[in-house]
């Protein structure tokens, strides 16, 4: 599909206005697009989300997501977004095996720390069967083992006032090296029994394109918020002033921070 | 059709009677736009992954039942080709595949004037999507409220015996194009009795049921419900499919209004009046 170009919004405007769809028509599609590219507008609809995410804080808040069975499992795992983050410091670790490999989890708690992989995976894990929801459409069913985040915010003492766990990746999402991917979930989600520190993909070490050495795994929500490549975990009381202020790579692109629909 | 039923024997054919009442045309309007807004937004996000498959997840090891996308033909031309059980049509202009302003080859699942926005932006359909799905659902909770209190549903959208054993007759008044007169085109005819209730009781329900399918969050409310949809994956099809049917239910729809006097039947809707149709002459 890359070899075609992607249409430009002048030029799509243009075609269904030629293909005379009708002035009423036309205009009501004209003035949704002016809609959409308004300030205001989406600010509107997104009200939903608002209420959605308010009604997901009472309606199952500690619920767990369906696991399957073995025989339920995607014949592949489908990859998506990077691939492989390909950066120098990224290279060096694939060809360690992850040894030189380290995990900086720091923040509003008392015991800052640089865990090796070998240490996350001593951490209390779980093992899981469920089904990745990806925001385009897809899923697919996979079982993943790794750390319980639960275990890592105890083992470093989370302090009250944080109310968010950032998560920073080595996948840079455009040419400009600090433009990396970043997500952000809440405490509740932290803490939920099958929020964990991926490490293991249907019983390997978690390959490459699926976000090695450590993806997040928070069952609930869509796929963009399931962290690939994770170099760094920090706990902050706001996100305003990381990334764009957003919460998450996506989400700095008009995709909502609450992903659970 | 009516709250404030004038008795049969005053309304004279070619009067104009008080057919649909304020709260329904209202209701009626708000559930236009908000399915319109809905079923275009919904071709957007289906656009991100142009795929209908039946299953747990979209990749179980079984084939996909639908796919539009873009192939290269033996000559390495592009063709956008849509794929259903397996056999591949071509479907270039249409579906895949279409031509800008300026002649050049596009990617695009549906033609853009058919998706909101039209150009390739899912997270904006999204925002689209959720907040006319609220107001879908208030609008619908609300007018089923409505048709119980004020008796719309029992008197003017639920068969009696009668009208249940003239299905056969009102089948072939259809095929005839043969319009109610008099006292009959009072009431809703019994197909369109059924269609209505179809559309109120099983189509919109499956629609908002299907939608809350693919939410993962939704999904662990209550563990495995999702499964007596077939499944995630399933439930993606299922609300493709009955997008699809509301479209043909409001094709008919438009299609009998054009039969059988679109003014007449769209004032009715507008200002509520609705003017019945003279006796045939002997």
């Amino acid at each position: 599909m890359k070899r075609w170009r992607r249409a430009h919004p002048r030029h799509a405007r243009r075609t269904f206005l030629r293909a005379g769809v009708g002035a009423v028509s036309g205009l009501a599609l004209a003035g949704c697009d002016n809609l959409s590219r308004s300030e205001w507008f989406p600010k509107v609809l997104d009200a939903a989300t608002s209420v959605n995410a308010a009604i997901a804080n009472v309606v199952g808040r500690r619920a767990l997501a369906q696991e399957f069975s073995a025989e339920d499992r995607s014949p592949t795992f489908r990859s998506n977004g990077t691939a492989d983050p390909a950066t120098a410091q990224y290279a060096a670790w694939v060809a360690s095996g992850f040894a030189t490999y380290t995990l900086d989890v720091g923040g509003l708690c008392a015991h800052p720390q640089r865990l090796t992989l070998a240490q996350v995976r001593d951490l209390p894990s779980r093992t899981q069967i469920t089904r990745h929801d990806c925001v385009e459409g897809w899923s697919a069913i996979a079982k993943w083992k790794g750390a319980r985040l639960a275990a890592l915010l105890d083992a470093v003492a989370v302090k009250p006032e944080a109310r968010y766990v950032v998560f920073y990746c080595a996948d840079p999402m455009s040419d400009d090296p600090t433009d990396l991917y970043y997500e952000s979930i809440d405490l509740d989600d932290a803490r939920h029994e099958q929020t964990i520190l991926a490490y293991e993909l249907n019983d390997a070490p978690l390959p490459v394109p699926n976000g090695a050495p450590i993806r997040l795994r928070v069952e609930r929500q869509l796929g963009y918020k399931h962290a690939k490549y994770i170099t760094g975990i920090e706990f902050v009381a706001s996100f305003a002033a990381i990334g764009g202020g957003r919460g998450g790579y996506w989400e700095d692109q008009g995709y909502q921070w609450w992903a659970g629909i | 059709m009516t709250t404030i039923a004038a008795a049969p024997s005053t309304v004279r054919p070619g009067a104009l009677y008080y057919r649909h009442t304020l709260p329904v045309r209202i209701m009626h309007w708000i559930n236009v736009v908000a399915l319109t807004v809905l079923f275009m937004s919904g071709l957007q996000i289906f656009n991100a992954f142009p795929v209908v498959h039946f299953g747990k997840s979209a990749y179980d090891g079984t084939a996909h039942a639908l796919e539009i996308g873009v192939q290269l033909d033996a000559h390495g031309e592009p063709r956008g080709v849509t794929s259903i059980a397996g056999h591949d049509f071509d479907t270039t202009g249409w579906l895949g595949l279409r031509r800008d302003a300026d002649g050049e080859w596009v990617a695009s699942t549906f033609p853009p004037w058919l998706m909101l926005p039209g150009v390739q932006w899912l997270s904006m359909a999204r925002l689209w999507h959720f907040f006319f799905a609220w107001v879908f659902v208030v609008n619908g909770v609300a007018f089923l409220v409505y048709a119980v209190a004020s008796r719309h549903l029992v008197r003017d959208l639920v068969p009696d015996r009668t009208e249940l054993r003239g299905i056969g007759a009102s089948v072939r008044d259809h095929l005839r194009f043969r319009r109610a007169t008099g006292e009959a085109a009072r009431r809703y005819n019994v197909l369109q009795k059924l269609a209505y209730l179809t559309v109120i009781f099983v189509l919109l329900p499956m629609a908002v049921i299907t939608g809350l399918a693919m939410s993962p969050w939704f999904n662990a409310v209550l563990a495995g419900w999702v499964d007596l949809l077939g499944g995630r994956q399933s439930a993606r099809a299922l609300h493709f499919i009955v997008a699809w049917l509301l479209v043909a239910f409001a094709l008919i729809h438009i299609f009998q209004l054009v039969v059988h006097g679109l003014w007449n039947h769209l004032r009715a809707m507008i200002t509520g009046r609705y003017r019945l149709p003279a006796e045939p002459s002997p």
